[in-house]
């Protein structure tokens, strides 16, 4: 059974490919899948009194009303907070935060965007961020921060009336959670875009290598 | 996902709906569209067709029932909600129902009495002129709606706790359950610890003048710890209960406890 036995030098080989751990690749697309319920059905919830001179298309929302919608958003909300705490503080711990998402030097940030837009931004080994996705991932990070806790001061403006306090008080907290929505919505159309144009990346958030 | 097999085979799916909409109660009506109008969007999500929208149902309003715990849990009875200056009330404060301001309760303030049932020791009901001599507060508070929206207003009336502790209430009991006037029947359930916390109020005025109709003439219990739909106005009784009774928008699928 030759085929079995393998040498230690394949092995080191094997796992020096892994570019997104198992861990990464599971709450990644737990996070996907949570951040779409909670998008669709937010929107519901907003057509109930938008906030600007537009209402998102029904077929687009979640919830077939506001009382289904907001079903939907609290029960998704479970699904994105565990799993998003559960992200942060592993990210932190194993220091994969440390290691991928930094440094972030305004330099070299420009440098990436420059190189990004004129096509010259190379993707030959994924297991290193330039600095443009640097930048998107820790953003992004911020902003689901931001999204969670604005939300929370709305669900519970009385019980946690200082977290409402910290985005100055209700009506701005709401202000604060459509425009986080805004931003998670931007990345994710750039995010989808860019996993198309390199599909490996796609692959490795899949198959992990 | 598993599909249901059909209850009688040969008949049209479509037909079977049609008709039996047509037989359901009003709220059940509502329920089933809502659950109906939502399988778009699913199918979309999912990009399987999701005919089992029951099962999804039923997870919902099991999430819905751990969150009424939840929230029970981490409410505080002491947690009071921030108060307003004068200058912050918002003008016009606004009429808010499931109906026009032309079909809300007209209660004739003279043959109005409240009625109060359960578990009680003194169920004799009240006039609204034995009830403004109790003592009385104002509180600016800010109103949130289950839309989303706010607005801070002026309430002025008698903290509940104070009457429930005078009629001699079972503060024991899990809800006290309130009747109101309006068309269509609304109630609403609300828990004890909020019935009993220090702001939750039996209010008679709005901005210093007698309730108007718009506002729940003659009696709104507000609630500033509770979403917009759980401050009942147009008052007519209120029970102190153990069962569990329902409301009228919590039976349509509002969460129940909806606290802030």
């Amino acid at each position: 059974m030759s085929s079995l036995t393998v040498t230690d030098q394949h092995i080191s080989a094997t796992k020096a490919k892994v570019i997104q751990p198992a861990w990464v690749r599971v709450m990644h697309w737990t996070n996907a899948v949570a951040m779409i319920l909670m998008i669709l059905s937010g929107w519901q919830i907003y057509n109930a009194s938008p906030l600007f001179n537009f209402s998102f298309p029904r077929d687009y929302t979640l919830g077939g009303w506001l009382g289904g919608g907001l079903l939907w958003h609290f029960a998704a909300m479970w699904l994105l907070m565990i799993n998003g705490l559960a992200y942060l503080v592993t990210g932190f711990v194993s220091g994969r935060f440390r290691k991928k998402l930094l440094p972030i030097t305004p330099s070299g940030v420009l440098h990436d965007v420059r190189a990004a837009l004129t096509f010259k931004l190379g993707h030959d080994d994924l297991s290193v961020y330039n600095y443009v996705q640097r930048t998107l991932y820790a953003g992004i990070i911020v902003v689901g921060v931001l999204i969670v806790l604005s939300g929370l001061s709305m669900w519970k403006p009385v019980q946690l009336h200082w977290l409402v306090t910290l985005f100055g008080d209700y009506p701005t907290a709401r202000y604060v959670h459509f425009f986080c929505m805004a931003a998670i919505c931007a990345f994710l159309v750039i995010h989808v875009l860019l996993a198309l144009l390199v599909p490996k990346s796609l692959r490795a958030m899949i198959i992990g290598r | 996902m598993a599909k249901r097999p059909f209850l009688i085979p040969g008949v049209d799916r479509r037909l079977l709906i049609k008709d039996s909409i047509k037989i359901m109660p009003d709220v059940t009506r509502r329920r089933f569209i809502a659950g109906g109008a939502s399988l778009g969007a699913l199918t979309l999500l999912t990009g399987c067709d999701v005919v089992d929208s029951s099962s999804a149902d039923a997870l919902l309003t099991k999430i819905s029932k751990f969150n009424d715990a939840v929230q029970d849990f981490i409410f505080n009875p002491d947690a009071l909600a921030p108060t307003f200056p004068e200058s912050a009330i918002t003008k016009p404060f606004p009429f808010n129902a499931y109906y026009d301001l032309d079909d809300a309760p007209d209660v004739d303030g003279d043959a109005w009495k409240l009625e109060v049932r359960g578990l009680v020791d003194d169920k004799k009901s009240w006039t609204l002129p034995e009830l403004t001599k109790l003592p009385q507060f104002t509180q600016i508070t800010r109103h949130i709606c289950v839309e989303g929206w706010s607005a801070i207003g002026s309430w002025t009336g008698t903290p509940l706790r104070d009457f429930l502790k005078l009629v001699g209430a079972d503060t024991r009991a899990k809800y006290v359950w309130f009747q109101c006037a309006d068309k269509d029947g609304y109630n609403s359930p609300l828990d004890m610890r909020t019935a009993l916390h220090p702001q939750t109020q039996m209010t008679f005025k709005y901005a210093g003048e007698t309730l108007p109709r718009a506002y729940g003439f003659p009696m709104k219990i507000r609630v500033p710890t509770k979403l917009g739909f759980k401050n009942p106005k147009y008052v007519m009784s209120m029970e102190v209960t153990n069962d569990y009774k329902g409301g009228y928008w919590e039976d349509q699928g509002y969460n129940s406890y909806s606290g802030s």
